[in-house]
């Protein structure tokens, strides 16, 4: 049963780039090892904390898409717990929510093209029509940014 | 007596709604805007626990959730709202407390 999680870690901002690159290469072997696959890395880079953890007041931030079984995860989580470097970690099942907010953004969009069509009007709104424009989902900036982030 | 007259006056601006007879004996401090969720207008399904600039308006001075009857928040997001913000504490996007 494959899945799709993401990882958060943060690494102890007096760790070397070597001892970054270690850990990134632990959680790929294992990925590797047990049948999964390693989507996307995202390096956040140095950030400050919200609270202090353990004296530390700023973390090196890194993410990881990962899919794969939660034996695989539950590997992970364990590795990771074992290295003094890695201050925080955080799993999380992301597939299930990105399935149901991908549903309800195509039902949004098929409804509107229905209210629209039902008016008489071109399926898609067309450009520098009226006021509708501002609450519009393709001019909304706002929702690509958190994409990006993801 | 005066001031009286004045508060009475300044009624009328309030639209009819407000006109019953209750208007001598209970003064209603202003019309309230009626809150909407913040989520639902703006189309936002996804409540992502890295977005911080989404979520730091809910967490104001003291880091507490804000609650839904100030920030008018649906029930359904509320909830997608507070995950979000449990999970973003952890990983210290966001503070527990402040101080």
């Amino acid at each position: 049963m494959n899945r799709k999680y993401e990882l958060v870690y943060i690494v102890s901002p007096d760790a070397t780039e070597e001892q970054v690159a270690e850990l990134h290469g632990q959680v790929e072997a294992v990925v590797q090892r047990m049948g999964g696959q390693l989507e996307k890395t995202e390096n956040w880079g140095r950030r400050k904390l919200a609270y202090v953890i353990g004296r530390h007041k700023e973390g090196l931030y890194v993410l990881d898409v990962i899919n794969g079984s939660g034996e695989l995860m539950k590997e992970i989580d364990r590795r990771l717990k074992v290295y003094d470097t890695v201050i925080r970690q955080l799993i999380v099942r992301v597939d299930e929510a990105e399935h149901v907010a991908e549903g309800k953004r195509t039902k949004r969009t098929e409804s509107s093209r229905r209210r629209r069509v039902a008016r008489g009007l071109p399926p898609d709104r067309q450009p520098g029509e009226g006021q509708r424009a501002e609450f519009e989902d393709d001019r909304d900036d706002r929702f690509d940014m958190a994409e990006d982030l993801r | 007596m005066n001031g009286r007259k004045r508060t009475g006056g300044g009624a009328r601006g309030r639209g009819a709604a407000g006109q019953g007879k209750g208007d001598g004996q209970q003064r209603r401090p202003m019309f309230r805007r009626r809150k909407i969720c913040k989520f639902c207008s703006e189309k936002i399904d996804d409540i992502n626990y890295k977005d911080t600039k989404l979520l730091m308006p809910f967490v104001p001075e003291r880091a507490k959730i804000l609650p839904r009857r100030i920030s008018g928040t649906c029930a359904l997001h509320q909830r997608k709202l507070r995950i979000a913000i449990m999970r973003a504490r952890q990983i210290a996007l966001i503070p527990y407390t402040s101080e």
